[in-house]
């Protein structure tokens, strides 16, 4: 079992609309195994949220299905935890409590209060939160806010992490920042992540594999890419290195040449 | 540089005093221009309106009218006091004859005043409003949350929002003096038909606000609350009524701005003893005082309505998560 850890498994959805339900996605099948980082890469509207939302069960597959650790799965759960784009924090509540949230509702039965508290505070320092325990979301900044949720999303010790765009809203130098935290935190932890992203050089840094995706409608899996640079990377020494460079142009040729943009391609 | 100091020192001070001037305007000066205009208006057409029952009330007559009706406050509670000091004394006078007499304490019986009577509108609108919230959220979220219910209520809401409390009013009466018949009832029947009619009445801008707030929470929360497989109760409890806590205090305030209306036609007809009553009373007696006594309650009711307005936009402010939000 150790390496098909989850597996989407002939995944296509339809999406009702007012003529012919609209067909989002068509077959998608890929394995993921323990520990692995995988990155979803394609034009804006192929369906890369669709295909992590599937896994989240946020929404139902029309055909095909997930299976995680062996077992199907097509509800939410906190199993797979989902980072989201605009990190999703109750505003009303502090870093802490929106943390405390999540714990209490996974760890409710099997933490005692004590517990509970220290485990909040240890998944905040994780993401160098530790600082601003009490501060509510609307007092942070927004790379602060997304680590907040990230330290949520780990707090709940997912066997898969889920993140739609972590830092697509954030500042290149911030960006940066939380991509080494992420890196070192999942060397640490050896979680399973599913990122989608935008950026071809985050994809190529983070990544062991690389899902390209093609347009839709009917999108689907182009290619695969893995990514073979030793762990851990610098981002500073890939910079030169030509073997980085390389995955980097393999991705572009896809997104730019094989699988146009449909907009680009109109103009 | 201490020189430089003391020379820039006058220039902040006027600027700044100049800016509080400014507020100062804002705040106080402007708010009074517009009283005085108005003041004006009204004593010019008063003096131009005569009545069956005399010239029509400028500002002087019915401030004169609203110290009477002070007067007659205190007037009153005086009665009272003695009345109570008397049977003090003929009491303890019957107690000093014979240590084992039955001694007999009675309420005094006198008029409300007009204190009294804001007092009883108060209550009764409070207790209407409470009816009207402990119906309006509940229902509001039940029908935020499904669609099914929200489809099943909709058209019953569409319907009642706009009757009347007027048309309300001979049914809740009738149907009040049918169902609420206890020997010693705890409260009066025109203070029941009273706070009904108002919750009947104020119950909607509650119920639309708070099912538009419900409706409208942050997709990715709905979707988070999904992610820690959060029971109905704690969603309710941790996501939606916080989401949703804004507009629902506007559909409050709403709710309660309509209550203060409807009252005042509740007590008229209902006789229920408030402000409502004292205006019809007034009307009945067509004394040359009722109309500037009438006056004084429509400024009253108006000052009143304004105060609830702010308490509940205080509450609001104190409730609200998000400080930055500018609540008017
Ligand atoms: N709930 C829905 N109902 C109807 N159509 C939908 C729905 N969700 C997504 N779609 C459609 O499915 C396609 C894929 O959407 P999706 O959000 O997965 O794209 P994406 O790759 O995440 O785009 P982006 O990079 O801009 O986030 C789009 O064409 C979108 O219009
Ligand atoms: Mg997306």
């Amino acid at each position: 079992m150790q390496n098909r850890y989850l597996e989407i498994s002939q995944v296509s959805i339809d999406f009702p609309t007012d003529g012919e339900p609209y067909r989002a996605l068509q077959d998608v099948t890929m394995s993921i195994q323990k520990g692995e980082f995988i990155s979803l890469i394609g034009h804006s509207g192929c369906g890369k949220s669709t295909v992590l939302n599937i896994i989240a069960g946020l929404h139902q597959a029309t055909e095909g299905g997930i299976i995680l650790e062996g077992r199907e799965v097509n509800e939410p759960g906190p199993d797979r935890a989902v980072v989201f784009q605009n990190h999703a924090l109750l505003p009303w509540l502090t870093v802490y409590k929106n943390v405390e949230l999540a714990v209490k509702s996974v760890f409710k039965d099997t933490k005692s209060k004590a517990e509970i508290g220290a485990w909040v505070e240890h998944n905040l320092e994780l993401v160098n939160m530790g600082h601003a325990l009490h501060k509510l979301p609307g007092e942070i900044s927004g790379g602060m806010k997304q680590r907040v949720g990230i330290a949520r999303c780990l707090a709940m010790q997912p066997k898969v992490l889920l993140m739609d765009e972590p830092f697509g809203a954030l500042d290149a130098l911030t960006r940066a920042h939380l991509q080494d935290s992420l890196m070192e935190i999942q060397a640490q932890l050896n979680s399973t992540v599913v990122m989608i992203t935008h950026d071809v050089d985050e994809a190529v840094l983070l990544s062991d594999r690389i899902v390209m995706m093609s347009n839709g409608p009917a999108a689907s899996i182009g290619e695969i890419l893995h990514v073979d640079l030793e762990r851990p990377r610098n981002r500073v020494a890939l910079a030169e290195d030509a073997n980085f460079n390389a995955y980097r142009q393999q991705v572009l040729r896809f997104l730019y040449e094989k699988q146009k943009h449909p907009a680009t391609t109109a103009a | 540089m201490l020189a430089q100091l003391q020379q820039l020192k006058p220039k902040v001070t006027f600027a700044s005093l100049f800016k509080f001037y400014n507020s100062l305007a804002k705040a106080i000066t402007l708010p009074c221009v517009g009283i005085v205009i108005f003041i004006f208006i009204w004593q010019i057409t008063a003096s131009n309106i005569v009545t069956s029952l005399g010239q029509f009330p400028g500002p002087g007559e019915v401030w004169n009218q609203s110290k009477v009706l002070v007067t007659e406050h205190y007037q009153e509670r005086e009665k009272a006091q003695t009345f109570y000091e008397r049977q003090e004394i003929r009491n303890s006078k019957k107690l000093a004859k014979n240590p084992e007499a039955v001694i007999k304490i009675r309420q005094y019986t006198g008029q409300a005043t007009y204190f009294d009577k804001i007092v009883t509108s108060l209550y009764t609108v409070a207790f209407g409003f409470l009816i009207a919230t402990l119906a309006a959220i509940p229902l509001g979220i039940a029908c935020g949350l499904s669609d099914k219910v929200y489809r099943a209520v909709n058209p019953i809401i569409q319907v009642f929002k706009p009757v009347s409390p007027l048309a309300w009013l001979p049914l809740v009466t009738i149907v009040v003096s049918a169902t609420y018949t206890s020997a010693d009832p705890y409260f009066e029947k025109a203070f029941v038909t009273s706070a009904v009619t108002v919750a009947l009445c104020c119950l909607w801008p509650t119920v639309v606000n708070t099912i538009v707030g419900v409706a409208s929470i942050d997709r990715d929360l709905i979707d988070v609350s999904r992610v820690l497989r959060l029971s109905t109760l704690a969603h309710i409890k941790s996501i939606v009524i916080p989401s949703a806590l804004p507009l629902i205090f506007t559909g409050l305030r709403l709710s309660l701005a309509t209550g203060w209306m409807v009252l005042i036609a509740a007590e008229m007809l209902a006789q229920n003893p408030g402000l409502g009553k004292f205006i019809w009373d007034e009307f009945q007696n067509g004394s040359s005082s009722s109309l500037s006594r009438i006056m004084v309650a429509v400024i009253t009711i108006g000052i009143i309505g304004f105060i609830l307005d702010h308490l509940m936009l205080m509450i609001q402010k104190r409730f609200s998560w998000n400080k930055q939000a500018t609540l008017r």
